[in-house]
């Protein structure tokens, strides 16, 4: 009496790898470019981040067609509720409303891993980390997606004092500088394309500061 | 117009073939304060009159942003005009959603002539009392439309709708020609002449006023009182003439404060109240 399985399959996992850090006065949400679907590569070069708002920009891995139609499903909210409140919506708002659009789907959900960055009300830097039905939780930097594994442990050890491993976090902010966070996002997506197969390609950065937003690009491996 | 037998509800025709509800509906419209718009190949500007009911009271909402490329303004019931600003918001997030493009101007006022329609042909609603001046850019370029409350809707290269809107149609009936090819500078110049003509005589300040631009690369906007106030200045100064067509002494920011240079986002005086 074995239960009848589908033989077919909703979601598939395209790979990747996203990490934020935030600072006391900028975030940093970087993402690899690799699509893949079980051990090919659908391409090196798609985007895995989107600019919700002036300050606030989300990297989800994951089931990139439920990504995108997350994103796509944000970018008309916000602008909803710029029409309503004449402005922008906050990094903090835009995190429930994530959370929230995410449970919205708790029995069939958005197969979406998601880290959103951006400046908070007070232009500090501020990162949420998600599972895929929505729970939440405010951190100063955090990782998901395949290589996440890879890079946690190592973000934990270098940056002591927000790990919410020491509960309660010491900062909600790591104390690094804008260019020492840009060197260790890169060094870890170095070291996680090395094992993770599904990482590599190019690592696409995405800086939000007062000035407003910058991107970068570095190679990574593509073996 | 007076009121008979055949004027109780929109369902019903007068002998004559017409609906009165319908045209009483326009006369909401005349009855508003004044909103013009006017179009050049390139951009589109929409202006308003707004004025307050008392000195403590701020002033109505007439110009919407309806999306990056398309603005309304509105006279008549504002309260009908907030409600239509929301539907043409929905439906451009909506059309942006599904097809990742802009909504045309053109599929957008239909759109809104068909909603305008239903309240025409149905027992329990009446028409929208509002008259709204569509403003916007497409692949096919600038349009202005005017959409009425009977389900009509035209394009035009300048109208003017609410009290006293036929002192500026009549200013821009002679300048119309020149429209086509006019800078963004001396459109909005235009917009504010024919404004004034809707003032008989009043002064025009950028507090009684609203003025809104759209153009290639340039998203909906409504200008700031310091830019609006500025360019006031300017024709006022130069006398009662009306600009000529010649752009070289009409570069706004060799006169106007840096404030001027600011396109920014829409209007920071507005009070809360307004929404």
């Amino acid at each position: 009496m074995t239960k009848e399985h589908a033989n077919w399959s909703p979601y598939d996992n395209n790979g990747g790898t996203c990490v934020a850090i935030a600072g006391a006065d900028y975030c940093v949400v970087a993402a690899d470019t690799r699509m893949s679907s079980g051990y090919n590569i659908l391409t090196r070069d798609y985007s895995k981040i989107t600019q919700l708002a002036d300050k606030c920009a989300m990297a989800s891995s994951g089931f990139q067609a439920d990504v995108r139609a997350l994103q796509k499903h944000l970018e008309a909210r916000h602008l909803i509720y710029q029409h309503q409140h004449n402005k922008q919506m906050s990094t903090p708002a835009m995190a429930q409303l994530l959370s929230n659009t995410l449970y919205y789907k708790r029995f069939f959900p958005y197969y979406a891993f998601n880290v959103l960055g951006g400046l908070d009300g007070e232009g500090k830097g501020c990162v949420f980390t998600y599972d895929a039905v929505g729970s939440y939780e405010r951190v100063g930097y955090s990782s998901q997606g395949s290589g996440s594994t890879l890079i946690m442990p190592f973000l934990d050890n270098q940056l002591k004092s927000p790990s919410p491993l020491l509960l309660p976090a010491k900062d909600a902010v790591t104390p690094l500088s804008e260019s020492e966070a840009l060197d260790l996002v890169k060094t870890c997506f170095a070291s996680a394309t090395e094992r993770d197969i599904y990482t590599g390609d190019k690592l696409e950065i995405v800086v939000l500061n007062a000035k407003g937003t910058r991107r970068e690009y570095m190679e990574l491996r593509k073996d | 117009m007076f009121r008979n037998q055949y004027d109780t509800d929109v369902t019903t025709w007068s002998p004559a073939g017409r609906l009165f509800q319908v045209e009483y509906a326009m006369e909401a419209v005349k009855q508003g304060s004044a909103a013009i718009g006017l179009r050049s190949k390139t951009h589109v500007v929409l202006a308003s009159v707004n004025k307050a009911n008392s000195e403590l009271s701020s002033h109505q909402k007439k110009i919407f942003k309806v999306d990056d490329h398309i603005g309304v303004a509105i006279a008549g019931l504002t309260a009908d005009g907030r409600v239509l600003s929301r539907y043409m918001r929905s439906e451009c997030i909506n059309y942006s959603y599904s097809y990742e493009s802009q909504l045309p101007v053109g599929r957008l006022v239909v759109q809104l002539a068909d909603k305008a329609q239903v309240c025409t042909q149905r027992s329990w609603k009446r028409p929208y009392g509002v008259g709204l001046l569509v403003g916007g850019l497409d692949e096919s370029g600038a349009h202005l439309y005017y959409n009425c409350p009977s389900g009509n809707y035209f394009e035009y290269q300048a109208f003017a709708i609410g009290s006293r809107s036929q002192a500026a149609k009549t200013y821009m009936e002679r300048k119309f020609e020149t429209f086509t090819e006019a800078s963004r500078e001396n459109l909005i110049k235009d917009a504010l002449f024919a404004l004034r003509e809707t003032l008989q005589g009043e002064k025009l300040t950028s507090s009684i006023c609203t003025v809104a631009v759209v153009g290639i690369g340039e998203a909906f906007h409504i200008l700031d009182k310091e830019t609006v106030q500025a360019l006031i200045n300017e024709f006022e100064i130069a006398g009662e003439e009306a600009p000529a067509d010649e752009t070289a002494p009409q570069d706004q920011d060799g006169d106007a404060q840096p404030a001027a240079a600011d396109q920014g986002p829409a209007d920071q005086g507005v009070a809360p109240m307004d929404m």
